[in-house]
C-alpha cells in the first residue's frame, strides 16, 4: 500500500478515536453511548451531560482540532519557506508578535473573558494579526540580510524576546486583574472558545486552512529554492506574501483565542513527514493538517487530570509531546535529510 | 528549435547591479550569440562577471543597458510563465529537495504547464519519463534525492530542465562539485542533448580543458576587456585565449591548449619515439622547466622506445637511459641549469 494512503487511514482512525475521546473523557465521566445519543439529538441519562457535551466538550474539541491543524500547517509553510527544519510560529517570534497585539488590546481595553461582543473578538484577531504580520515582515527583511538559516532563527528568537519584553512592560503598568487574565490566557487553552465565539474562530481558521491548500504548488517549487522556483514560473514575491499572510491569519486567530500554544507548529510537520516519508506537499499539506488536529486533540485530553475538576495548562502538555519529537528528529539524522 | 538557429542574442548589453550606492557596471558593450544545437562554454576568471551574465540571461536581474533577444523577442517582453517555457536553468543554489523522489523532482519541471494544483496529466508523465531517460537517470526514479551522488543530482536537475521543455538551457557551473568521471558524463550528456534535441546550451565553467574539448563555442569574459566569442580552436589559434588567461606568471600553450607556469623556464628538449611515451615525457618535461620540442641540433634529446626504455642524450654526446619517467626526471634534475 502506498505510504500516503496508509497515512490517511491511520490518521482518519486516530481522528475519530480522539474526537470521541475528547467528548467522552473529562472531569465528569459520560458513557460513550450517551455521548452518541446526545450528538444525534437524543436524550442522555442526565440532562447536565447534554449541557457538558454540547456546550463545553464539543466546542473544545472543535477548537483543538482547528487550532492544531492551523498551527501545524503554519509550521510546515514556514519550514518550507525559510528552508529550515526548526522554523515554526513560536520559534520565529510570530506567536510573540500576536501575543503583543493581544496584550495591548487585553490590558488596555475591555476584558477578553468578560462579555465581549463579536466586534471585540474581531479587534483581538486584528491586533494579533497586526502583531504577527509585523514580526513576519521583520523576519523577511532579515532573511534578505542574513543567508544563514541558523542566524535567521536566532534573530527570530531575539525578536520574540523583544516582544516579550514589551509585554512585560505593558504588564507592569496594567491593572492587576487584567494582568491575571492575561497570564492565564498565556498558558494556552482550548476551553476559552465558547459556543458563541466558535463561529468566528472556525471561520478564520478554516479560511486559513483552505488558503494553505491552494499554496501546494508554489510550496513544492520552493523546495528547489527561490531561484529555481522563479525559473519554473512561480511569482516569488506573491507566493511569499501568500504564505506569510496565511501563516499570519492562522497564528493570529489561534493565538487570540487559545493563547500562545507552543510546539505544535514546530513538531507536527516532522511527524507528518515521518508518517508519509516525503516532503512533497501534495500529501504533506493535508497530512500535516490532519496530524495537527489529532495531536492537538490528544494534548487537550492530556490536560484533564483524572479524578479532578481542574485542568493542566495546555502549554504544560504540548512540550511533553513536542520536545521529544524534535530531539528525535535531530538525533536521527535521516529525518533531517528532507532539508538536504 | 533547429540547429544553428540563433537562440539568444545580446546587443550592446551592459550587465551589473543597481543598488543604493548607485550603478555598478560589471561588463559593458557585450555582444553575444547563442545557437541552437550547440554547447557554448562561458569562461572567465573569478570576478569577470560570469555569474552576473548568467543571472541576466536567466532573467533574474535586468540588463542595465542594451537588449537580450530571446528567439527574436526582447527578454523583457516575456511574461514569467512564458519565460519558464523558454529558458530552463541549472544553478549552484542549494535545494531542500532531499525528501522527494527523483521522479517528483523532475515532475517539478512541468510546473509551467500544469494547472493551479500542479496535477500531472498522462502527457506530463510521458515527458517526465522521456526526460529521465534522456538524462540517463531513469533507473533512479524512485530514489530519494538525498540518496544521490553529486553527479546523479546534476543529472536529475538536467532532467528537470528537459521536462521543462525549454529550447534554451543555462547552467551555472554544472561541473564544479563533480569528480572527474561525473564531470565528463555531464559534459557528454549536454553535448548529446544539444546535438539530438537541438537545445541551445550555455554553461559557465572554470574547466578550460573540457570547455576546449566539448564546447562548440566559447564566450570569454575578462575584467576590463571586450567579451570574445567563437569556436575554441579559432580563439586559441588567433591568440585570444592566451591573451585572456595569460597573467604575469601564467602562460597558455597554443599547441597543447594548457595553462602552465611561465617561471618554469623554457629550455627546449627534443622528444621523439613512441607516441604515448613521448606525450607523457613531454608532460614531465614541462613540469620540470623544459619545453618538449622537435629534435635539437645542440641540446638535450630524448628518444622514447617504450615506457620502460627512455634514452637521453646530453649536449656533449653523453647517453644515459632510464627505465621509467621517474628515472628520467632524476637524470634531468641532476643537470646544472644554465
Amino acid at each position: 500500500m502506498k505510504m500516503h494512503r496508509k497515512a490517511y487511514y491511520v490518521l482518519a482512525a486516530a481522528f475519530v478515536v480522539l474526537f470521541m475521546g475528547n467528548l467522552v473523557y473529562g472531569a465528569v465521566n459520560i458513557p460513550i453511548g450517551d455521548v452518541l445519543s446526545i450528538l444525534t439529538g437524543g436524550e442522555a441519562e442526565k440532562a447536565s451531560w447534554s449541557m457538558i457535551v454540547l456546550n463545553s466538550r464539543l466546542p473544545q474539541s472543535i477548537t483543538a482540532m482547528l487550532a492544531g491543524a492551523g498551527l501545524a500547517i503554519s509550521g510546515l509553510m514556514l519550514q518550507t519557506l525559510f528552508r529550515n527544519p526548526l522554523a515554526g510560529p513560536s520559534i520565529l517570534g510570530i506567536s510573540d508578535g500576536a501575543n503583543l497585539g493581544v496584550a495591548i488590546v487585553m490590558l488596555y481595553s475591555g476584558g477578553l473573558l468578560g462579555g465581549m461582543t463579536g466586534g471585540a473578538y474581531f479587534t483581538m484577531i486584528l491586533a494579533a494579526l497586526a502583531g504577527s504580520i509585523a514580526v513576519l515582515s521583520l523576519i523577511i527583511y532579515f532573511s534578505r540580510k542574513v543567508r544563514s538559516n541558523v542566524m535567521l532563527l536566532i534573530i527570530g528568537i531575539m525578536i520574540g524576546y523583544l516582544a516579550s519584553s514589551v509585554i512585560s512592560i505593558l504588564n507592569y503598568h496594567a491593572a492587576a486583574d487584567k494582568v491575571h487574565q492575561f497570564v492565564m490566557w498565556g498558558m494556552g487553552d482550548f476551553t476559552g472558545v465558547s459556543t458563541e465565539k466558535l463561529p468566528y474562530f472556525a471561520f478564520f481558521t478554516t479560511a486559513g486552512l483552505i488558503y494553505s491548500l491552494l499554496l501546494i504548488k508554489p510550496l513544492n517549487a520552493l523546495l528547489l529554492g527561490e531561484m529555481y522556483a522563479a525559473n519554473l514560473g512561480v511569482k516569488i514575491k506573491s507566493a511569499r506574501i501568500s504564505i506569510l499572510l496565511c501563516t499570519g491569519i492562522l497564528t493570529a486567530t489561534i493565538t487570540a483565542f487559545c493563547g500562545p500554544v507552543s510546539f505544535i507548529g514546530l513538531a507536527v510537520p516532522h511527524v507528518a513527514r515521518i508518517l508519509l516519508g516525503t516532503s512533497n506537499h501534495k500529501h504533506l499539506v493535508p497530512v500535516t493538517i490532519l496530524s495537527g488536529a489529532c495531536i492537538a486533540m490528544l494534548c487537550n485530553m492530556l490536560t484533564v487530570i483524572p479524578g479532578s475538576n481542574s485542568l493542566l495548562p495546555l502549554n504544560a502538555v504540548t512540550p511533553m509531546i513536542g520536545a521529544p519529537i524534535i530531539i528525535y528528529v535531530i538525533i536521527n539524522r535521516k529525518n533531517l535529510q528532507y532539508f538536504n | 528549435m533547429k540547429a544553428m538557429d540563433i537562440a539568444v542574442e545580446a546587443r550592446n548589453l551592459s550587465i551589473g547591479y543597481n543598488d543604493s550606492r548607485g550603478r555598478k557596471v560589471v561588463q559593458s558593450n557585450v555582444n553575444l550569440t547563442l545557437h541552437g544545437g550547440e554547447v557554448t562554454c562561458l569562461l572567465g576568471l573569478n570576478g569577470a562577471g560570469k555569474s552576473t551574465l548568467i543571472r541576466t540571461l536567466c532573467g533574474f536581474q535586468p540588463p542595465l543597458q542594451g537588449d537580450v533577444m530571446l528567439r527574436g523577442k526582447p527578454l523583457q517582453q516575456y511574461s514569467q510563465s512564458e519565460f519558464a517555457r523558454e529558458v530552463g536553468v541549472v544553478l549552484t543554489e542549494n535545494t531542500n529537495a532531499g525528501g522527494i523522489t527523483v521522479y517528483e523532482l523532475v515532475s517539478l519541471g512541468r510546473h509551467p504547464y500544469t494547472g493551479f494544483f500542479g496535477t500531472l496529466k498522462p502527457h506530463d508523465h510521458k515527458i517526465i519519463e522521456e526526460s529521465l531517460q534522456a538524462a540517463g537517470i531513469a533507473h533512479k526514479r524512485e530514489s530519494y534525492v538525498s540518496a544521490l551522488s553529486d553527479g546523479e543530482r546534476q543529472k536529475v536537475m538536467i532532467a528537470k530542465v528537459l521536462a521543462q521543455e525549454c529550447p534554451i538551457i543555462i547552467l551555472d557551473e554544472p561541473t564544479a562539485f563533480l569528480d572527474v568521471t561525473a564531470r565528463i558524463e555531464t559534459m557528454v550528456l549536454l553535448r548529446k542533448l544539444a546535438r539530438e534535441q537541438g537545445k541551445a546550451i550555455v554553461l559557465s565553467t572554470h574547466d578550460i580543458d573540457s570547455a576546449i574539448q566539448m564546447g562548440d563555442r566559447l564566450w570569454l569574459l575578462s575584467k576590463g576587456k571586450q567579451v570574445k566569442c567563437g569556436a575554441p580552436e579559432d580563439l586559441i589559434m588567433d591568440g585570444t585565449v592566451g591573451e585572456f588567461f595569460s597573467k604575469e606568471n601564467i602562460i597558455f600553450d597554443k599547441s597543447t591548449g594548457k595553462l602552465s607556469s611561465s617561471t618554469a623556464g623554457n629550455i627546449p628538449v627534443g622528444v621523439e619515439g613512441d607516441f604515448n611515451t613521448a606525450y607523457w615525457v613531454g608532460n614531465a618535461l614541462l613540469r620540470n622547466g623544459f619545453t618538449p620540442a622537435p629534435r635539437q641540433q645542440e641540446g638535450i634529446n630524448i628518444i622514447c622506445h617504450n615506457p620502460g626504455q627512455i634514452e637521453i642524450t646530453f649536449p656533449g654526446g653523453e647517453k644515459k637511459s632510464a627505465n621509467n619517467v621517474a628515472g628520467l626526471c632524476a637524470l634531468l634534475n641532476g643537470l646544472p641549469l644554465p
